[in-house]
């Protein structure tokens, strides 16, 4: 039913095979192919929204932004500055610690790029699809502090430690509260599984996540503040504050190395903002009632391979608009927000973004068990059909060991 | 799976033996403090192989979670203590933690 | 075959990775070395189709344990205390130690013939995976005490089986009181250190 990035590997390796390679080598280059595709998506949105980053902070600010490159909009501009970036010197400072210095933008890269495998990006388009997928991206993105604390050390500078430190403090505090919003959607869907949370949203606009119950409306916000925290971006962006810091962690890096450290800040916001969308925002589909209907027919059956990717496709464009609206709304966000000093931050998380978060997260457990006394399971009605959640369907509560093998098989028992 | 229980115990005990002789021979407290850590994943990597290719079942993956969140717990405490030394001592080489010698 | 040479990746990183905190003599790099080595055994997991303990191992020890202890070594890790040699007679002991501990743990494993020891008590269970192909299921019903990986009967011997809930909470509290006495432990107390050194027993 699902088609995975990884079934189109296997096809490709398949086919690779008929031309007579080894299978070891098949195996190999499908994984190079699918990696260059996944690398290339990974260079997209920080394309696309440095672009719109430097368009709409003209605007914030009366003026027009990159209008010369690439035509009356600066399209290339991104471009254009990549290429600057890439034939400028490549400097190390003597105080660095240079094997560390040169290895912290690949450690941030590699956590920001890796977790956008685990990304539906439409039903089935998913390059690994695990069952625990969201746990998983969560641990991969924690990552990244690593990369930022070993930048901030091995500049050899005093500016950069402190920033890198300030930074690696705020990035690991939010993600508390990031990590106890992220658990009332997969209360609500029973999975943790992204492709399961974002196809069981199909339908009318009620049902998706954020509209299930007022927790779930609240978190949505809530996780929005804590993901700006965590991709460092503004009003949280001490690391950049170049007003105090010169540049935080950044300070001594220059030319690729320091355009690394942007790709995956905005690879990481693309992914977080991505995640918003799945867990609240109905992910792929539309919320109008009959065109998602009209597009599920051909999703979730696999007669025409054309049919189906055509309507998968479909989704994807919804998802990546949904997911760039949010990206912009940070964007507008950083430009009209003054930055918060490292207390403020600190307490913002602490003293109010936690409780607030764990209040809401009592509130969503409780929703469904207040709801019950009145004989419905969401608020607009019994989803139905086999791709509603377990936990909001009306009849008996499916057992979860029945879900397992049953162990039958060696002699002949019953299984649980 | 092709690869044996023997092959993912040797790792294990790499991991420990290194832990190990991190702890008996560093001086730093955070390098001893590297090596607790590393005698824990020893031991974790053991439970898993064996609930992989044994009849342990779940127990072991169960167990070796455990085992993290107390390492975790740990470390904080340790980390905590090894602060300590070095706000009243001005240094953190354990080697002149010696007030209570002879 | 693939899981063959992705165990041996991930086995020579995390092993090496090991050694090379025991070798290197500069504090950071010893972190970092670790780092690769915590992240290569969470690879490992994943081989042995443990893949909550995998992540849990990426989000917890990597993401957290580690990022404390590196927190430690920048606090500590100033000036003179970066880079402290142990003499050679020392690294000579410690590296012959350390090789005679190997090689007793070495020859127990392979020795021991673990097929037919683990044959001959209880079947051995083919795979603790559902259909979908992970373990965060069968480890939630562990928690509350149902086998659901392994067979009925398998266990019955012990009588009636408990789940994993109350070491769960009780690891819950210990979490709280030990990160509680840790912050006050740590907390900076710079005025009495003066004080301290002058009155120091």
């Amino acid at each position: 039913m699902t088609h995975t990035l990884a079934d189109t590997a296997t096809t490709i390796q398949s086919t690779l095979q008929g031309w007579n390679l080894s299978e070891g080598w098949a195996m190999f280059l499908a994984a190079v192919i699918h990696v260059a595709l996944v690398a290339g998506f990974f260079g997209l949105p920080a394309g696309i929204f440095i672009w719109a980053e430097r368009k709409i902070s003209g605007r914030i600010q009366d003026r027009l932004g990159p209008t010369r490159v690439g035509g009356k909009f600066g399209w290339l501009q991104a471009i254009a500055d990549g290429g600057k970036l890439i034939q400028k010197e490549d400097l190390v400072p003597e105080a660095a610690d240079g094997p560390l210095f040169r290895v912290a933008p690949y450690v941030v890269v590699v956590s920001s790029l890796a977790a956008l495998m685990f990304l539906p990006f439409s039903d089935g388009w998913i390059a690994v699809s695990l069952d625990i997928g969201l746990y998983l991206m969560l641990a991969v993105m924690s990552l990244e502090v690593i990369g930022v604390i070993l930048a901030g050390y091995a500049s050899g500078s005093k500016w950069a430690l402190f920033g890198g430190m300030r930074e690696a403090a705020q990035m690991v505090s939010y993600e508390i509260p990031m990590s106890i919003c992220v658990v009332i959607p997969i209360i609500t869907a029973g999975s943790l599984n992204l492709n399961e949370i974002g196809g069981l949203q199909s339908g009318h606009l009620g049902n998706w996540i954020i509209f299930h119950d007022p927790f779930s409306f609240l978190a949505f916000f809530v996780y929005f503040v804590c993901a700006t925290a965590s991709c460092k971006r503004a009003p949280f962006d001490l690391a950049e504050a170049e007003s105090e810091l010169v540049a935080g962690f950044l300070t001594e890096y220059s030319g690729f190395r320091w355009s690394f450290f942007f790709l995956a800040e905005y690879a990481s916001m693309f992914a977080v903002c991505g995640i918003a969308v799945l867990l609240f925002l109905g992910g792929w589909h539309t919320g109008i009632p009959g065109l998602d209907g009209i597009l599920d027919g051909p999703r979730y059956s696999s007669d025409s391979f054309v049919w189906t990717w055509l309507a998968n496709a479909l989704g994807f464009g919804v998802f990546f608009g949904k997911a760039s609206a949010l990206v912009c709304v940070q964007i507008w966000i950083r430009w009209t927000l003054p930055r918060l000093r490292i207390d403020q931050v600190m307490m913002t998380c602490l003293k109010y973004l936690v409780p607030i978060s764990c209040v809401l997260f009592l509130g969503a457990v409780i929703w469904p068990l207040a709801l019950s006394y009145t004989g419905k399971t969401t608020i607009w009605g019994t989803p139905t059909g086999e791709r509603a959640a377990p936990t909001m369907r009306l009849e008996s509560t499916p057992n979860p060991a029945d879900r397992l093998p049953t162990a039958s098989t060696s002699n002949g028992e019953t299984g649980p | 799976m092709d690869t044996s229980l023997t092959n993912y115990l040797l790792i294990g005990a790499v991991m420990f033996v290194s832990g190990v002789v991190c702890m008996a021979t560093k001086r730093n407290g955070i390098a001893v403090l590297m090596g607790v850590e590393l005698v824990l994943n020893g031991a974790n990597i053991n439970f898993v192989a064996f609930s992989r290719h044994t009849s342990l079942g779940l127990d072991g993956q169960v167990v070796s979670l455990f085992v993290i969140v107390l390492a975790a717990a740990e470390a904080a405490v340790a980390l905590a203590i090894a602060l300590n030394f070095y706000n009243n001592y001005q240094t953190i080489d354990i080697d002149r933690g010696d007030k209570l010698q002879g | 075959m693939n899981d063959q040479a992705l165990f041996w990746i991930f086995a020579i990183l995390a092993g090496g990775g090991a050694i090379g905190v025991v070798i290197l003599q500069d504090i950071v790099r010893m972190a970092f070395s670790l780092i690769i080595s915590l992240g290569s055994t969470a690879g490992l997991f994943f081989l042995l189709d443990a893949d909550f303990v995998a992540a849990t191992q990426l989000l917890v020890y990597v993401g957290g344990t580690l990022v404390l202890l590196i927190f430690g070594v920048m606090l500590t890790a100033s000036g003179p205390f970066r880079r402290i040699q142990m003499s050679s007679g020392e690294t000579f002991v410690g590296a012959a130690v350390g090789l005679l501990f190997f090689s007793v743990i070495a020859f127990t494993v392979i020795d021991v013939e673990w097929e037919k020891l683990a044959a001959s008590h209880r079947p051995v269970v083919d795979a603790a995976t559902d259909e979908t192909g992970s373990t965060s299921r069968a480890i939630g019903l562990r928690l509350v005490g149902i086998p659901a990986d392994t067979e009925v009967g398998v266990h019955s011997n012990s009588g009636e089986k408990t789940g994993y809930l109350l070491p769960f909470e009780i690891v819950s509290v210990h979490l709280l009181v030990v990160l509680v006495g840790a912050a006050y432990l740590a907390r900076a107390k710079r005025h009495e250190t003066s004080e301290a050194t002058g009155g120091d027993a």
